[in-house]
């Protein structure tokens, strides 16, 4: 089992992450029958200072198929929530292939990346 | 109604082996994503985000829906048994706790590694998007006041601290920022003039002689005259809508917000008052 929780983030309201890289991701996190949280569109959230960025945020290490992993640590803090630089990775789906984004959030080792 | 009083609906999918199958995972998270909810997948195999107290939707494919004796009141159970994705997003709908807002999230995102606290954006900014926190920090308060699409107050800030994470290209959409990006923000059309006159140069002095200057300067004719050259420069370089342009205030109405943020932001920048 592995320790770490995945989030994917939708990018609802914007076409910035290609998308066959967004459907390659969430088809493939579905079909491995791994648990994940998913969310429409961070940015929204993180605008609106939803309450779910703290749950999203709190819980242990973190996988997050996004964007930049500067704009992503940069919403979460303008939302109160911050994300911690030891547990969280985060994942480039606007300049990785979807399959380089799936192996890492499936892979059981924790590599934090924060900026 | 207010961007922050329309919380999200926790849609929490019950996929572990006691429950069937859900037959079409992919096109149902994908509708339910579409509509803007927050999905858990739960199958077991590791840890989801914690339960917390926001409105949620517990859906399986139950044999038989199970009972839950404390469920929290905040908490609805429905067994999606028979239902395909668009009836189950259809089901997650009728559960929404607000209506949708259809605002498309645009808005700066500062990089605080990066920040300086300067006050330049507050100062340019004419539609009150920027504030200050009670420490007297730099702070995007007024997120719904951007205009979608401008990235403008990126271009003013020095230190290229101000991202558009759904902006087209790095550094802005949170790209690693380069010695050569940085180069660039020190060259950039001074776009100041947008606020017609000499803001910048009262707050990068702040002393009573460029108080002085600036009050007398600013009369509405050099207003208007700056703000057209700042906007053809702005139309050329292609990056500003043209419908945030047209929409911009006019000459007296630039010039009193003008003032209004320059006040604030110098207040934020006097030590000890
Ligand atoms: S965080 Fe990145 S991937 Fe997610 S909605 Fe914002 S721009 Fe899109
Ligand atoms: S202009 Fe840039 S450095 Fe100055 S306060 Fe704004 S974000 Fe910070």
């Amino acid at each position: 089992m592995n320790r770490h929780r995945i989030l994917y983030c939708h990018c609802q309201y914007a076409q910035v992450v290609p998308p066959e890289v967004k459907a390659g991701v969430l088809q493939a996190l579905c079909d491995s029958g791994a648990s994940f949280d998913a969310v429409a569109d961070l940015c929204e959230l993180a605008a609106r200072k939803d309450p779910s960025l703290a749950r999203l945020s709190s819980g242990g290490c973190v996988k997050i198929a996004a964007c930049y992993p500067r704009a992503v640590k940069g919403l979460f803090h303008q939302a109160g929530s911050d994300l911690s630089p030891d547990s969280t990775e985060i994942l480039n789906m606007r300049t990785e292939p979807a399959g380089a984004v799936v192996d890492r959030l499936l892979a059981p080792d924790l590599q934090p990346n924060l900026p | 109604m207010a961007l922050r009083d329309t919380p999200t609906l926790r849609i929490l999918i019950d996929a572990s082996p006691e429950t069937e199958p859900l037959p079409d995972r992919y096109r149902t998270l994908t509708a339910l994503l579409e509509q803007g909810h927050a999905v858990t997948l739960a199958s077991g195999t590791q840890p989801v985000s914690p339960a917390d107290t926001q409105p949620t939707l517990l859906l399986g494919l139950w044999k038989d829906t199970p009972e839950f004796e404390n469920r929290p009141a905040h908490w609805t159970v429905q067994n999606i048994h028979g239902r395909s994705p668009a009836q189950i997003a259809d089901l997650a709908e009728s559960h929404r706790p607000a209506p949708r807002n259809p605002w498309k999230p645009w808005f700066p995102v500062i990089d605080y590694d990066r920040c300086t606290n300067c006050m330049q954006c507050l100062s340019f900014c004419l539609f009150g998007v920027y504030g200050v926190d009670g420490e007297r920090r730099i702070q995007v308060q007024n997120q719904d006041n951007c205009k979608t699409n401008c990235p403008a107050c990126s271009r003013v800030c020095p230190e290229a601290a101000i991202m558009f994470p759904k902006y087209k290209a790095g550094p802005i959409n949170g790209d690693t920022v380069s010695a050569v990006d940085l180069q660039k923000e020190k060259m950039k059309v001074d776009i100041s003039a947008l606020l017609g006159g000499d803001v910048y140069d009262m707050l990068r002095l702040r002393s009573e002689k460029a108080k002085s200057r600036f009050s007398k300067e600013r009369d509405a004719d050099k207003a208007l005259t700056e703000r057209q050259k700042c906007l053809v420069k702005l139309a050329e370089a292609g990056d500003i809508p043209a419908e945030v342009l047209m929409s911009l205030p006019s000459p007296e109405e630039i010039a009193r917000r003008a003032e209004e943020a320059a006040a604030k932001a110098k207040a934020a920048l006097q030590p000890g008052v």
